[in-house]
């Protein structure tokens, strides 16, 4: 397989997403998650491209918000946990020694310890004060410790080359080597990082979402699937509810990951060259 | 690093997890606003609100503050608790089925899940491994590719969709396999073992497809790596039997990273066994977990939480202490 083609394959996935979602909702002033808006079980016609639910909800425009909302939340935690997952990861490879030793001790716990019982946990403590956000707090917590992982054996497989001892000799500030020096090597993998975060979190959200353990009223990828599961869609026929959320949550996944590897390889590539 | 540094090591770590894993499980109802007793106790009152004496209700708080061990300074409550889930396996009883003790219903289900999870996880390893060491060392053939484009497309999908694939198209459009599992107690004929495997089948399945495409991509990537090592060039030229090459030289160095990695993505696996449970209503911890949190049985669900971090971090500790048996290296040294 062609690595640019993966690439761009899951970057016109992505774009595709992105852009519906940013710029679609603008040009609806209905809310999509509230009931009786329109006839129920309509099917699809040129009003409602994928016809209307029990609930006389639009599924295309509920399926658009579902699809912002999950990209958001991803978004949004991936962010913090990948600032944390490289203060981590380089502190533990440059720093070394004990230090090191704890750290790696600390995230192959949070790797191996199961989270989707402790956030099952989680999300019955808080169940009726639910917030999304503090569900992204929470994957912030369980979605770090992978890329510092990753990003901690590449700082270590760099910092004996000899670039790195020649700028130390050369008087650059430890700051400066970890900037200039070592963070151009690292940021390939802090991207895919990211990606593969943003993954790990839609799916997480979704996974509670499925069983009813999320914030099941805001649309997301998965509280869609949740709806139209509880009001058995496939027993009344209404098909586009339950099967373009599917489709929807394949393209997504797949753009996303297409991007990673496709990244990745593309890095490795140029990076053998120079 | 002798065999014993190896073993120890691995064994320390395993604690340490353990400990950590036991902590967060500790410290999670107290740092959640509110408090879970007033809230089960809230929620009795309303179930059950005339049936219940102002002094069993005061009998209650009191057992169940013992049980969340919510009694006496922190520090002591931490032991308290280590103690209960170390030495005695005592979760207390079921809240919502009242004397039973929760550690029955969690040996009941325990064997459920490391059956699924057990032989669902071996095949879609060893599948998947198979197909990513052909994939990698006839990387040219267009076989091999069509292989590595379905690991890449399956490998993303989330546990829950390929449920709801399986069960759209093999419980719904075609109905061969039951929607969700029935299974009778009672003792073990062939006629039952038979039911198990039928209704075993797709949360099985799932399982397999939404494994074995990462087991086929890190193959894939080894055996294309290690094909284009001087040993094995040099094995080409000693005109050493491609088969041989492929079994002795390629997949024998290949299997060690795959072997690490599946202890580490052993967490990841059984969160997506616990889900798959759940969709399928598969009588195991995850199932369990689930009714104990529609029951609010909170007894039943840091039972089950606490033993599947168990479970999953001896699993871990059980593939790293087999390692050395695949790497000579650590048993020789």
């Amino acid at each position: 397989m062609n690595l640019n083609l993966r690439l761009k394959i899951g970057l016109t996935i992505l774009a595709i997403f992105t852009l519906g979602s940013v710029f679609l909702p603008y040009f609806t002033d209905v809310d999509p998650s509230a009931q009786g808006t329109y006839y129920r079980r309509l099917p699809m016609s040129r009003e409602h491209l994928l016809g209307t639910n029990t609930l006389g909800q639009d599924i295309f425009w509920f399926l658009v918000f579902a699809v912002r909302n999950s990209l958001i939340l991803g978004v949004g935690v991936s962010s913090c946990t990948v600032v944390i997952s490289v203060i981590v990861g380089l502190s533990a490879g440059l720093i070394g020694g004990i230090y090191d030793r704890i750290v790696m001790v600390v995230t192959d716990s949070f790797i191996a310890i199961p989270s989707f019982p402790i956030l099952i946990v989680l999300g019955t403590l808080v169940r009726g004060r639910t917030n999304f956000w503090l569900l992204g707090l929470i994957l912030v917590v369980f979605g770090w410790a992978w890329t510092a992982r990753t990003v901690r054996s590449m700082a270590l497989s760099i910092r004996e080359r000899e670039f790195i001892s020649t700028a130390r000799f050369s008087g650059t500030s430890t700051l400066g080597i970890i900037l200039k020096e070592v963070f151009p090597y690292v940021y390939a993998y802090i991207v895919v990082g990211f990606i593969n975060s943003i993954l790990f979190v839609i799916n997480t959200e979704a996974s509670l979402a499925v069983i009813g353990l999320s914030k099941v009223e805001i649309p997301t990828l998965g509280s869609i699937i949740f709806w139209a599961l509880n009001y058995s869609a496939m027993f009344v026929g209404q098909y586009t509810w339950i099967v373009a959320p599917v489709v929807a949550t394949v393209l997504l996944f797949l753009g996303l990951f297409l991007t990673s590897t496709g990244y990745n390889e593309l890095f490795a590539a140029r990076r053998g060259h120079s | 690093m002798s065999l014993i540094q190896y073993l120890v090591g691995k064994i320390v770590t395993y604690l340490l997890v353990l400990c950590i894993g036991i902590t967060i499980t500790f410290s999670l109802p107290r740092f959640m606003p509110g408090d879970p007793i007033d809230g089960y106790l809230a929620q009795i009152m309303t179930q059950a609100g005339q049936r219940m004496s102002p002094q069993a209700m005061e009998e209650l708080r009191q057992s169940l503050s013992e049980l969340y061990c919510l009694k006496g300074s922190l520090l002591s409550q931490y032991f308290g608790y280590m103690k209960r889930v170390f030495l005695t396996f005592d979760f207390g009883p079921s809240l919502s089925s009242f004397p039973r003790p929760v550690s029955e219903f969690i040996a009941n289900a325990l064997p459920w899940t490391l059956g699924l999870l057990g032989t669902s996880t071996l095949i879609a390893w060893t599948l998947g491994n198979l197909i990513g060491l052909l994939a990698g060392f006839f990387h040219n053939n267009r076989i091999a590719t069509a292989l590595e484009v379905i690991g890449v497309v399956i490998y993303p999908i989330p546990y829950y969709i390929i449920a709801l694939v399986l069960i759209l198209l093999f419980a719904y459009v075609w109905q061969i396999f039951p929607l969700s599992t029935t299974i009778r107690p009672g003792p073990l004929t062939f006629e039952k073992m038979k039911t198990i495997f039928h209704n075993s089948f797709l949360p099985g399945l799932t399982l397999v497809l939404a494994g074995f495409g990462w087991n086929i991509l890190g193959m894939k990537a080894l055996a294309y790596a290690t094909k284009e090592e001087d040993f094995v060039t040099y094995a080409r030229l000693k005109q050493v039997p491609p088969r041989t090459i492929m079994v002795s030289y390629v997949f024998r160095n290949g299997i060690l990273p795959q072997v690490t990695a599946l202890a580490l993505s052993i967490g990841m696996i059984f969160n997506g066994a616990l889900l798959t449970e759940i969709l399928f209503s598969y009588p195991g911890l995850g199932l369990l977990m689930r009714t104990a949190v529609g029951a609010g049985d909170y007894n039943m669900l840091y039972g089950t939480i606490t033993m599947s971090i168990v479970a999953v971090a001896t699993a871990a500790l059980v593939i790293d202490l087999l390692y050395p048996l695949f790497d000579p290296r650590i048993r020789y040294r």
